[in-house]
């Protein structure tokens, strides 16, 4: 198990588990960020500090430390 | 009072997720004619337009703030509970149409489900299915609609395909509600969650659930997701605050996670019912994906970045000045008509320099407002905007500013009027208030001619400027763009600082820009700004000439007039050119005395002189100080006020030798030179600071609703502007300067 933001671009995983503070967990998993859902990480924006997730279907950026509270395991 | 179902024109309220074209159904709906107003008690703004329907009947359409759910952390995104479920003292919707992006279904359906929670009519309008259908994927709508047991109307908003099935669907859902009033799609059915619904809901006060048991349920649900220890929503009755806590405490004790559990049986529901009606190929990797690989890519995406930040700034700052220059030259065209057609007199003085001058004042503004919406209107249009905030999001948040404000902070250092209309490109109230206190420091296009002139009147007229000065131009950009950086983040650490919110956005995919609608907004913006920051300038421009053409004295101006007539006799007698030419530069000068003399005199003058002792401390005598007044018309006034200060005519420019001597060898009584080096450089660093700018205010008032905010700014600056200043000119002289 690691956090999001150690996936590599390309990689695909299942969320495991949403951790942080209340208003950051919920509105994580408002955007479909639930524990047992499939993702891929499909861009690192390194400069901006932001991941893209492709996630239901759709896409989201969130920040490196965003990403940090969730725990994925990576889908080989 | 909140039901408007007995009144004969129904409300209908626009809802959805960001980046859905929302905005865009809106003007469709309403042909693009829409009121701008505020929510009561709040100024965020809202679009309420009207819509005739076929057969006559008339309804209201109003617009929402866009929001991925109506759970609430702040006042601003509990608005959009308000706006949609009708709480008072916001009247309850006969209708909510939800724009749906369909290529996001998923994440939209969640809003979807809530709304049709609160028991208010439903349509979902299925926009943009064309990029849906690029990227591979296909829904069909007749499940969809039977799943959710709404209307649903795909749609291509920005051409209007789609439009005329809306309409229709308006027409039959206000005729019969029932068809878009489904019930409950998922409940908590039993077990501990079901138990604390039906404890919060017993908490509910009448306002809110207007005797509907459903709706009583679906915002107990709501407190529990929205309420908790570390945020205090106003507006929310104390009661179902407490109860929503009190509940939320103890299932966590007892290990249960209530979030999870309402938004896990939500996403539950909307999994099965997208797998039943959303068909896709195998993925194919659509045209933003492309775009995205260069436009974000980590060198390359970057140089595009600059470029067209670049490009942007560059029109803001040199592109405009053809327009400007024309709408000046057309200002004094008519100026000169006006007083040519009137003869002199204080009528034509009051026409000429006061309302011609002041409606010139605000015109000028337009071209720079034009062109910077017209850039921020496709960037938004087109899906960049979105871009460029991920792009700019570790280095704004550093200094506690929002991604998006960015695009502001750069046009500031064109100027702060469009730069602070721009900040609306963020949606958070505190986020846009923050970026608009510090803008103004940035150096804007009007202290360019000020710090021109006192550069240069460092030196001896005989000599040029040199590297020395080159470099304290730089310097002084430097400097106000380190204050504004500074001043931002001790206003997010003290005055403003924001709830942490997370950044979990969307990439919009980009699209070509719709140009009519981007057209429109800009138009909006530009009447607006016209309509409200407008008339404040030319009131203040107005004021400004009274102070500085009254008290009127004829004694004072009797030895003027004579002087005069006797050169307009010798002109009227000699003949020879060259005559001529010496008499009527004369007479010019004559009249450039008589405009010193004359403002040494008035109002503004007096002002200077009542002021000294306030500004002496800062190595300024009166005249700074009369030039500090005239320059809170517009920064670059102070040099033309110079001019006329020292009788040399308000027709100069910081380049001008002769009001570089006449500053050069200007003494203060005791026989100091006024005009040191020292001086020069404390006078910038005033204005480096200070809110000399009565456009900025006007336009702040109108972005913030009130007066308060205005006061703040000019506060906050005069004070900082007087401290650094101050600082300056007591170093220098402790240093051995004069």
């Amino acid at each position: 198990m690691t956090s999001l933001d150690q996936l590599r671009e390309g990689d695909k995983a299942t969320l495991i588990s949403v951790e942080g503070q209340p208003t950051l967990r919920r509105r994580l998993m408002e955007m479909g960020l639930l524990p047992g859902t499939p993702l891929q990480l499909i861009r690192r924006l390194d400069l901006g500090g932001v991941l893209e997730l492709e996630v239901r279907r759709s896409r989201l950026s969130l920040r490196h430390a965003e990403a940090t509270h969730l725990h994925v395991v990576a889908i080989a | 009072m909140q039901s408007s179902t007995t009144s004969t024109t129904p409300t209908i309220v626009i809802a959805g997720n960001p980046n859905t074209g929302k905005s865009t159904v809106f003007n469709q709906l309403t042909g693009g004619r829409a009121r701008i107003g505020n929510y009561p008690g709040i100024t965020v703004e809202r679009s309420i337009g009207k819509i005739l329907l076929p057969g006559g009947r008339l309804a209201s359409v109003q617009d929402s703030p866009g929001t991925y759910s109506l759970a609430a952390r702040s006042s601003e995104e509990l608005l959009a509970l308000e706006a949609i479920a009708g709480i008072e003292p916001l009247p309850r919707p006969d209708l909510v149409v939800v724009t749906v992006d369909a290529s996001q279904l998923s994440r939209n359906l969640y809003l979807v489900l809530q709304i049709i929670e609160m028991r208010v009519p439903v349509i979902v309008a299925l926009n943009m299915t064309d990029t849906l259908e690029k990227s591979g994927q296909q829904i069909d709508v007749g499940i969809l609609g039977r799943e959710l047991g709404v209307p649903v109307v795909p749609m291509m908003a920005r051409s209007g395909r789609g439009l005329g099935d809306l309409v229709g669907a308006i027409m039959r859902v206000l005729q019969e509600p029932a068809l878009a009033l489904p019930g409950w799609r998922w409940k908590p059915d039993s077990g501990a969650l079901h138990d604390d619904m039906q404890a919060v809901a017993a908490t509910i006060p009448e306002s809110w659930h207007q005797n509907c048991d459903d709706r009583r349920q679906a915002l107990a649900l709501w407190a529990l997701l929205s309420i908790d220890t570390e945020h205090h929503l106003a507006g929310v009755p104390d009661t179902m605050r407490q109860g929503a806590a009190s509940c939320r405490l103890a299932a966590e004790s007892a290990g249960r996670d209530p979030d999870r559990e309402i938004i896990e049986g939500r996403y539950q529901w909307i999994d099965s019912c997208v797998s039943r009606c959303l068909r896709e190929d195998p993925r194919r990797l659509s045209a933003t994906d492309r775009v995205d690989r260069v436009l974000l890519h980590p060198a390359l995406g970057l140089v595009l970045f600059v470029v067209m930040m670049t490009i942007v700034f560059q029109a803001l700052f040199t592109g405009a000045d053809p327009l400007i220059g024309l709408i000046e030259s057309g200002v004094s065209w008519i100026g000169g008509k006006v007083g040519m057609a009137m003869g002199p007199g204080l009528l034509t003085d009051f026409l000429v320099n006061g309302v011609i001058d002041g409606v010139g004042a605000f015109v000028v503004f337009l071209p720079q407002i034009l062109m910077l919406f017209l850039f921020i209107g496709l960037m938004e249009d087109s899906g960049y905007m979105a871009r460029v905030a991920v792009l700019m999001d570790r280095v704004m948040k550093s200094m506690g500013l929002h991604g998006r404000a960015f695009v502001p902070m750069l046009s500031g250092y064109a100027c702060a009027v469009p730069a602070i209309m721009a900040t609306r490109t963020m949606e958070r109230r505190r986020d846009r208030l923050l970026t608009m206190m510090a803008l103004p420091l940035m150096t804007c296009s009007a202290r360019l001619p000020v710090y021109g002139l006192l550069i240069a009147a460092m030196v001896p007229p005989w000599q040029e400027a040199g590297f020395v000065q080159g470099l304290l131009m730089s310097f002084m950009y430097l400097f106000g763009t380190a204050m504004a950086l500074i001043v931002t983040w001790v206003l997010s650490k003290t005055m403003l600082r924001g709830s942490y919110i997370p950044l979990v956005i969307e990439m919009p995919p980009y699209r070509l820009p719709h140009w009519p609608s981007v057209w429109r907004m800009v138009l909006r913006r530009v009447s607006d700004f016209m309509k409200t920051a407008g008339t404040i300038i030319l009131i203040g421009s107005i004021i400004i000439w009274a102070l500085l053409s009254f008290p009127r004295d004829p004694q004072l101006e009797a030895p003027f007039d004579q002087q005069q007539q006797a050169i307009e006799q010798q002109l009227s007698q000699s003949v020879s050119p060259t005559d001529q030419a010496a008499l009527t530069e004369q007479l010019a000068r004559v009249e450039a005395e008589r405009a010193g003399a004359m403002t040494r005199h008035s109002y503004a003058g007096r002002l200077g002189h009542a002021i000294e002792p306030l500004i002496e401390p800062l190595g300024f005598d009166w005249k700074i100080g009369v030039g500090i007044i005239s320059a809170f018309a517009a920064r670059e006034v102070f040099v033309s006020t110079m001019g006329v200060v020292f009788g040399i005519g308000e027709d100069v420019n910081e380049e001008s030798r002769d009001l570089r001597s006449k500053m050069w060898s200007d003494r203060w009584p005791d026989g100091r030179q006024v005009f040191t080096p020292l001086v020069c450089l404390s006078l910038m660093v005033f204005f480096a600071l200070a809110c000399q700018c009565m456009s900025t205010l006007a336009v702040v008032r109108r972005e913030t609703g009130g007066w308060a905010w205005p006061a703040f700014m000019f506060a906050y600056m005069t004070v900082l502007a007087w401290g650094a200043s101050f600082l300056v000119f007591q170093t220098g002289r402790l240093l051995g300067y004069s």
